[in-house]
């Protein structure tokens, strides 16, 4: 983190690299994704979206950053903090927000609810709610494009709590062991729900263990998403064009709980302070307004329309029907199930729609 | 039609998957250069090549993980797991993410894979090698469960497998994948998925077996038929989802209805079948429905033919429930 604690803009090599365009781009995809789940944590409260709901905010810099690193034809795979992949990755403001709400106007057709959001059009394959249980996932995708001879790359997030899960180990081998076009990003946010990483991994520098596997590693600023950019971008070179799979800790931190439900009290109100000092936004925004490549009006206005829009989106969301109870036995197999459902409709439950 | 055992069925099978569609891959422990521990996939690599059949380290989560993201891109892959012992590592990835893809998506996701993978005991196996783990499948939603006894139902129901747009769970008996022996349409060939097979047909009792307790239960059938008492046996082939009609009619017809499976009896499949042959044939049973099974211990070694289902427990069981 040494960069980011002396810098209140990004990094200038990297951001000349990235280009006023697409950072200002970077800059109102991260604002969509903090105002969207600024809005998400008040229809949480109010009652609107219930179960188990993990905000992406503070760590928006790894997400923006890497997926504009990627070409369409890409794959991408994350865990279950993923509103913020998904809204990257073509699922509408709209769509997670239903999702959140359990609506069939949802990204997984409300059968799903936070860590559940699709997206095949874009290659968006999901949130996956089992630490470390998707990265097998992503070394099949990367198998099968490297068998169809597809050129594409896939791009797989998870946090460093999952990467103590045996899942890991044996997707890495894979990967390096069959020259796959992968990348593994570690969103390394501190804390695996409570525990800190220094209580639960035997190193530190997590990027090490690329070694075990042959393959290369990076560590990068992931509060930085100039950094990150540039970072995700040699990685999918990499995968693209030597078929060789690359291990990537970027150092994030999230403001929020792990979620709704946890007020965070495992960590001081002086580390979170410290930590939101290099908030990824502020960072970008510092970095374009000082090199007048955006004004404050314009980054006022970028603002304004992610508010509209996560409001339009809890708007859109509230409004939409639940699956219907003659729906339950869909999507479970290709064909609806019948017969075993029968017991469903018993008369009373009919009654009640 | 040629004359083939149960796992020359399977190779056949894989054979002609290979040969038709260019998405199927096969991958697992020493199934390439080796051949498999049963010779299930021998001479498969030199035919199609070391990209289709592919040789993986131990690593069962690895492989049926890897398979799952293989077929979200669009590929068949049809893994093998080596004995179904070893198949809990890779628990996780059936349960929470092959069978639940295509529902947690809402239907935008299908994941065709067709896990193959040995059962059953009888070999002096013991604990590691000998499980039936059927009910933990056929407890998960969203998966095909299928179990073969013979080589034209292993042969047609692993190409109708690999063709399914469900992921399956391919069990394959392996204390007859030699003894079972038998004429084999030749080329390619299907057994529709979700249709029992009526084994044989009696007046007197409905036996309801798959894998390799359907040759048992033949023969307690044939054993038994002398002394006036007629069996019909049901094999549901695929254990899941089920051709209940086909069974029910079975135990309507009869009045009487015996479960015979390896794996230990409590919430064994068998608990299933009898609560549903209840729902569905109350009024026509004339006795309890009585199940053969292995025991609730864990699978013996030298014990094995006590735990198993034997001729002499089905006739027992046959003899007692005519007797009710």
């Amino acid at each position: 983190m040494a960069k980011t604690e002396q810098a209140a803009t990004c990094d200038a090599e990297a951001t000349e690299q990235v280009g006023r365009e697409k950072l200002r781009g970077f800059l109102q995809q991260m604002q969509l994704i903090r105002r969207f789940e600024e809005r998400a944590a008040r229809e949480y409260a109010s009652g609107r979206i219930s179960g188990f709901c993990h905000l992406y905010i503070g760590q928006e810099g790894v997400a923006v950053g890497a997926l504009g690193a990627l070409e369409p034809r890409d794959h991408v795979i994350t865990a279950y903090r993923d509103h913020g992949h998904a809204l990257l990755r073509g699922c509408t403001p709209r769509a997670v927000m239903a999702e959140l709400m359990g609506k069939v106007t949802g990204a997984a057709r409300g059968r799903g609810g936070s860590m559940h959001m699709f997206n095949p059009e874009q290659r968006f394959h999901g949130g996956h709610g089992i630490v470390g249980g998707h990265i097998p996932l992503a070394t099949g995708f990367a198998f099968a494009s490297a068998y169809e001879q597809r050129g594409d790359v896939t791009l797989c997030f998870f946090g460093e709590g999952a990467m103590n899960q045996g899942a890991f180990y044996e997707s890495l081998n894979l990967a390096s062991l069959w020259n796959l076009p992968a990348v593994y990003v570690i969103e390394n946010n501190q804390y695996a729900m409570g525990t800190p990483l220094s209580r639960a991994s035997a190193i530190s520098d997590l990027a090490m263990k690329a070694t075990a596997f042959g393959m290369e590693g990076e560590v990068v600023d992931g509060m930085d998403v100039t950094l990150v950019n540039a970072c995700i971008a040699r990685a999918a070179k990499r995968a693209r064009e030597e078929h060789r799979p690359t291990l990537i800790e970027a150092r994030c931190y999230r403001f929020r709980g792990h979620s709704m439900s946890d007020p965070a009290k495992y960590r001081t109100k002086d580390e979170v302070d410290e930590r939101k000092a290099h908030d990824p936004i502020t960072l970008a925004t510092h970095t374009l307004l000082e090199r007048k490549w955006a004004s404050e009006d314009e980054v006022k206005g970028w603002d304004d329309e992610a508010k509209d829009a996560a409001a339009d989106a809890a708007e859109f969301a509230a409004d939409s029907p639940q699956p219907s109870l003659s729906d339950l036995g869909r999507y479970v197999y290709a064909e609806p199930l019948s017969w075993r459902l029968d017991d469903a409709m018993t008369p009373h439950v009919r009654e009640e729609g | 039609m040629k004359t083939l055992n149960l796992v020359q069925a399977v190779n056949d099978a894989l054979a002609v998957a290979l040969e038709a569609h260019d998405d199927v891959v096969l991958l697992g422990e020493d199934i390439g250069r080796f051949g498999g521990v049963f010779r299930a996939t021998a001479g498969l690599r030199e035919r199609f090549g070391e990209e289709r059949v592919i040789d993986t380290p131990l690593s069962e989560a690895g492989i049926i993980g890897t398979a799952v993201g293989m077929a979200l891109y669009g590929l068949k892959p049809v893994p093998e797991i080596q004995f179904s012992d070893f198949i809990y590592p890779g628990f996780d990835h059936i349960v929470n993410e092959l069978a639940k893809y295509r529902y947690r998506s809402g239907g935008q996701f299908p994941c065709p894979v067709t896990i193959r993978t040995p059962v059953g005991g009888g070999i002096r196996g013991g604990h590691y090698h000998s499980q039936s783990p059927e009910a933990y499948f056929i407890h998960t939603p969203g998966l095909v469960v299928v179990c073969p006894s013979t080589p034209r139902d292993a042969k047609g129901l692993l190409l109708a497998s690999i063709r399914s747009p469900d992921p399956v769970l391919f069990l394959e008996p392996k204390p007859i994948y030699r003894k079972a022996v038998g004429e084999v349409p030749e080329g390619d060939f299907e057994v529709p998925l979700g249709q029992a097979r009526v084994v044989r047909e009696g007046g007197d009792v409905t036996l309801i077996a798959w894998g390799a307790m359907v040759s048992l239960c033949e023969e307690a059938a044939a054993r038994i038929a002398p002394s006036g008492v007629e069996c019909t046996i049901i094999d549901p082939r695929t254990l899941w989802p089920l051709d209940i009609d086909t069974i029910a009619d079975a135990v309507s017809a009869t009045g009487r209805c015996i479960i015979v499976h390896e794996a230990p009896r409590t919430c064994g499949f068998g608990a299933e079948l009898a609560a549903l042959v209840q729902e569905r044939c109350f009024l026509h049973l004339e006795a309890p429905i009585r199940r053969v099974t292995g025991w609730d211990t864990p699978f013996p070694y030298t014990l094995e033919h006590a735990y198993l289902p034997s001729v002499e427990r089905v006739l027992d069981a046959v003899e007692a429930t005519i007797a009710f």
